[in-house]
């Protein structure tokens, strides 16, 4: 035991994700809840990689009608028109607008494709048992964490552009059918991201012995 | 006081009779967290999560920005925010009603979590940071503010004042091709909201709290285990 990190896990001890508290499994207990908070502990989250690759499955599979279907249609005295997100992005680009084109664009387009890959790179390296760039991998979650909100940009852009152009008979804009797979797409990455476990990051290298000049002052 | 156990096997961790010992939740190495000076981090030394931050004077800073977006908050949902005019037709919506108006265009979904992150969540999240607060005017919190405690971090997740307020924009200048659009005051509102908000999440201290409230399964409280 010694040899090993001192983490949690190789303790035999539980963490609380809520409230912090670390505490012993009670003998005979399969699940156990934290002594303070109640909330009910595992040493990690339940089946995460699975429900992580479950949602991301999910998400690439909605990811696809999101940017082909268009997500705005506008009705103009007798014609109408619609527009998918990539041709959102492209209709705001103008002298003044061009700063929100590229948030958009960034918004919509990039960040949902770069959060499925890096959490499927996640869990392919922690399948693998990986032992390197634990660092990175898990700045990398956190990235994925704090910036994936950011893709509801255009849910909220086709709300208000669909509340406020009701000019009838004049104009009007009504929603897509793009724009409720565009929603799954944010809502189930931003799942994804719940359910994945960063310490199952360090697992693989925790349960290495460690070399004595790499030793925590911590043990 | 707790819900009935949903398993059989279930039943309370012990606590450890070192209090001070944690593990890193995002890399699972234990750890004690030493002292640090007013506005420094501790953070791990493994993975560098900040695993604490001191704050001065938490509580007090915490409320009275709580109050200061509930003040905004209520400006901001009822108020209208847009208001648009073109060829002698006017039109002007609030926050609720750009849900309403998906609702009716047969977008129910989409209405339904749009009215969440923008209007539903930002609320609990003040209404669940007040409470705590509220609850915490006891020298031992009550159990509830420890229940609600655990649930904030799903409304701070929900939130998105700040992302909808970027979508304002750019919904404003995208019509403001097509009409004269008129920012009304609760959009003015919202963006001060962002900012208080933001504020009030990193003023508070929930160690601070956990540390003082009581426990759930009051009979394993370290300090009784240490009288008996």
């Amino acid at each position: 035991m010694s040899t090993r990190h001192p983490t949690a896990l190789n303790h035999g001890l539980q963490s609380c994700r809520e409230c912090g508290l670390l505490s012993r499994p009670a003998p005979g207990v399969v699940v156990g809840r934290c002594p303070r908070c109640d909330e009910e502990l595992d040493f990690r989250k339940p089946d995460s990689l699975q429900r992580t690759l479950a949602y991301l499955i999910a998400a690439s599979i909605c990811y696809i009608p999101a940017n082909l279907l268009p997500v705005l249609t506008t009705i103009t005295s007798g014609s109408s028109e619609s527009d998918t997100i990539m041709q959102g992005v492209v209709l705001l680009w103008s002298p003044t607008g061009w700063p929100l084109s590229i948030i958009v664009l960034f918004a919509s387009v990039m960040i949902p494709s770069a959060k499925i890959l890096a959490l499927l790179y996640l869990v392919y390296s922690v399948k693998t048992g990986s032992l390197k760039n634990n660092q990175q991998r898990v700045k990398l979650y956190r990235m994925v964490e704090i910036i994936g909100r950011w893709s509801m940009v255009d849910v909220f852009v086709d709300t208000f552009t669909v509340a406020l152009i009701q000019l009838q008979p004049l104009m009007s804009v009504e929603p897509g059918p793009g724009l409720l797979f565009f929603a799954a797409v944010v809502v189930l990455t931003m799942l994804a991201v719940e359910s994945f476990d960063p310490r199952l990051i360090w697992d693989a290298t925790s349960s290495q012995p460690i070399q004595p000049e790499k030793a925590s002052p911590y043990a | 006081m707790t819900p009935p156990a949903p398993h059989p096997h279930s039943g309370c961790n012990e606590p450890l009779a070192d209090a001070s010992l944690i593990a890193c939740p995002d890399c699972d190495l234990m750890q004690r967290i030493p002292a640090a000076p007013p506005g420094a981090s501790v953070r791990c030394p493994r993975c560098d999560k900040e695993l604490w931050r001191h704050r001065v004077d938490s509580q007090n800073r915490t409320l009275a920005l709580s109050l200061a977006a509930l003040v905004l908050y209520i400006i901001a949902n009822t108020l209208p925010m847009l208001g648009l005019s073109a060829v002698g037709h006017a039109a002007e919506t609030t926050v609720v009603g750009g849900a309403i108006q998906l609702w009716h265009d047969d977008n129910q979904i989409v209405a339904v979590l749009v009215l969440f992150a923008a209007v539903i969540a930002p609320a609990l999240q003040i209404g669940l940071q007040l409470l705590i607060l509220l609850g915490c005017l006891f020298e031992r919190p009550p159990l509830w503010v420890g229940h609600l405690l655990r649930h904030q971090p799903f409304t701070q997740t929900w939130c998105m004042i700040e992302v909808m307020m970027i979508g304002v924009l750019v919904a404003l200048t995208k019509i403001a091709e097509y009409a004269t659009v008129i920012p009304g005051l609760a959009l003015f509102s919202l963006g001060a909201l962002i900012f208080v908000l933001a504020a009030m999440q990193s003023s508070f201290d929930p160690r601070e709290v956990w540390n003082r409230v009581t426990w759930a399964e009051a009979t394993t409280r370290p300090g009784q285990e240490a009288v008996r």
